[in-house]
């Protein structure tokens, strides 16, 4: 693999570089991780195949799971198993010598076991310099939830040594797009953010956009073109019942929801110009929060949860606007150049994330909100659709590669990489799901 | 049918002024011997006719009209087999080649009023699908104004925006994002 250097704002850092391969095979479609490249400045960790004790079910084990999380993340280098010199399952094998010479920092062992339906992990972390146990924690999940529990002990791991939540529990919402029967398939699905355990949620020959974790994760809203013109509808996902929300004249389009899950923002045309509207979805009573000639459109909720970011041309070209409260006078964000859209800001309220064009390319780009100062993050030229991470700490973002739309994960400074390409055709429109506890 | 049709057409470029001195009385069009056709011609298009007689004309000058009717007819139908009109990126602004052609499907609107039309709005791939969205609409709404001001009624004309979701041409060059940046006209 060619090593390729990725330089931010000062500082140089390799690219983990992972590929995500999406498999069609039958009714379900999966995206694979191929990991190409550990980041030079990634934290080296040892994650030691855990024991096993009693009738574990085969498959990808929970340290697995652990290992691929945190490689993925582009903040860690897990050692090859085969490379360690020992393989402890609890603290009295752990010899901290050992995992110094190897140049280790942190060593993660554990133990599985089964209680009746359920599989149970006993796990320990140690930091190898300090010779000391930071987490230790029992954790259990049904038989089939092997992956749930990998990903749960990669979130405590992640916290343990960073000081913020993981994301590896999280879910990812994207529409891939290939050819069936010589006819446009598009696919919402839902899946981990490792592109495992992928679900079709909706099929259908016209456009599915711009899909929308509710804040509690059990409903995504999205724009489909399934009668023939756009309509926002909102799809509670353990039942499946979905319910078209806004369907007026024109544009319905660009949901968001409020903290509260109970408004969304959205961009309707029915008074003849796209304007972004609050609708309370309870009484379906719709406020104009936008009222201009130009364009206003992608708005999003700010991280106060009162104002929202948005997108309008009005000053010629499209560009990002801060609206405080609704109703106050909205204020330009972006300067740079004379296209930057589609804000998303992230859980701390320091940055605005959005689609940038520098030259003839499109990246992605961020502001910090603080000090106005922006940063380009990408490399590739086709950007658009950037997700945050509910940890403020990825990104994923959908470009081209090869002709075909794929997805990109960065770190949220721009310093790792990897995609998730699609075998056949396109995956596009990330939405990276809530933190649910 | 046919004669109908004609004669519509006939109107229609009296309307758009292109037979300006030339205009001629139902009387005299009778004598030409269009028979009853003549009286749609009245009812389509009786402001056509105006009070402006200049007197009868002689059939061979209808004949000499008809002529030129036929091969006016004929311009503005290949006219109206163009049914796609580009933009230029992030603008929704009507290009002045694309003029004349809108203007041959507004009066053809105008003078088929059971007929309606469906202005379907792209982008090209670059920049965010949601504005895309809202720009393809733009284009599309660009494009129902100039039909309106042209003499289509709005009621005929549906208008709706696929954003950059359904590319005329697959790739990401200059001239695939020229050819998608588009408005379609599809009559129903």
């Amino acid at each position: 693999m060619t090593k390729r250097t990725w330089t931010t704002s000062h500082k140089t850092v390799a690219a983990a570089l992972v590929a995500l391969i999406m498999l069609a095979t039958g009714a379900r479609a999966e995206l694979l991780i191929r990991i190409t490249e550990g980041a030079d400045s990634a934290i080296p960790i040892s994650v030691v195949p855990f024991a096993e004790n009693g009738a574990i079910p085969p498959g990808d084990k929970a340290a697995n799971i652990v290992r691929d999380d945190l490689a993925m993340s582009g903040e860690f280098r897990p050692l090859p198993a085969e490379k360690m010199l020992s393989l402890p399952s609890r603290r009295e094998e752990v010899y901290f010598r050992d995992w110094r010479m190897l140049g280790q920092r942190y060593v993660l062992v554990g133990e599985l076991s089964r209680n009746g339906d359920r599989v149970v992990a006993r796990y320990e972390l140690f930091d190898v310099n300090q010779e000391k146990r930071i987490l230790g924690e029992t954790a259990a999940a049904s038989v089939n939830g092997m992956r749930t529990l990998g990903h749960h002990i990669s979130d405590k791991v992640y916290e343990a040594i960073t000081g913020v939540p993981g994301a590896f529990s999280t879910k990812l919402a994207y529409v891939t797009l290939d050819t069936f029967n010589g006819k446009p398939r598009y696919r919402l699905q839902v899946s981990d953010v490792d592109g495992k355990r992928a679900r079709i949620r909706l099929e259908s020959q016209e456009p599915i956009l711009s899909p929308a974790w509710s804040p509690d994760g059990t409903r995504l809203a999205y724009v489909s073109f399934e009668t023939g013109k756009p309509a926002i509808y909102i799809h509670e996902l353990s039942s499946g019942k979905r319910t078209k929300v806004a369907d007026f004249s024109g544009l319905n389009s660009a949901p968001a929801w409020s903290e509260d899950g109970r408004s969304l923002l959205m961009t309707l045309s029915k008074d003849g110009n796209a304007e972004v509207y609050r609708m309370d979805l309870a009484s379906r009573q719709l406020t104009k929060l936008t009222n201009h000639w130009a364009i206003d459109t992608e708005a999003t909720y700010d991280h106060s949860g009162d104002g929202i970011f948005f997108t309008s041309d009005r000053s010629g070209g499209p560009q990002i606007y801060h609206m405080e409260s609704p109703g106050a006078e909205p204020r330009r964000i972006t300067f740079g150049s004379r296209y930057n859209a589609r804000p998303r800001p992230d859980n701390t309220g320091d940055y605005v994330y959005y689609v940038h064009q520098r030259n003839s390319a499109f990246h992605i780009a961020r502001t910090n909100l603080k000090n106005g100062e922006e940063t380009v993050l990408t490399r590739t030229e086709s950007d658009e659709s950037p997700s945050v991470s509910p940890n403020g700490r990825m990104l994923i973002y959908a470009t081209k590669q090869g002709g075909s739309s794929v997805l990109t994960v960065i770190s949220a400074d721009g310093g790792a990489a990897y995609s998730l390409p699609a075998s056949e055709g396109d995956v596009r429109e990330p939405a990276w799901g809530p933190i649910v506890n | 049918m046919k004669l109908s049709m004609h004669t519509k057409v006939l109107a229609m470029l009296l309307s758009a002024g292109l037979f300006a001195g030339c205009s001629s009385t139902g009387e005299t069009m009778d004598e030409g011997g269009y028979g009853s056709d003549v009286a749609a011609v009245d009812q389509d298009g009786s402001t056509v006719y105006g009070g402006d007689d200049q007197g009868g004309v002689s059939s061979s000058a209808l004949t000499e009209e008809e002529r030129m009717a036929a091969e006016e007819r004929a311009k503005m139908e290949a006219l109206r087999d163009i049914t796609t009109f580009y933009f230029d990126f992030d603008t929704a602004e009507i290009k002045p080649e694309a003029r004349d052609v809108l203007v041959a499907h507004a009066q053809y609107l105008a003078n088929n009023p059971g007929r309606n039309v469906r202005l379907e709005g792209h982008a090209d791939e670059r920049g965010t699908k949601e504005y895309n969205l809202a720009l393809g609409e733009r284009r599309a709404n660009a494009v129902q104004r100039f039909l309106i001001v042209n003499g289509a009624s709005r009621g005929q004309i549906e208008t709706v925006s696929y954003g950059e979701e359904k590319p005329a041409v697959m790739g990401s060059s200059e001239s695939a994002w020229a050819q998608n940046r588009r408005v379609e006209l599809v009559f129903n």
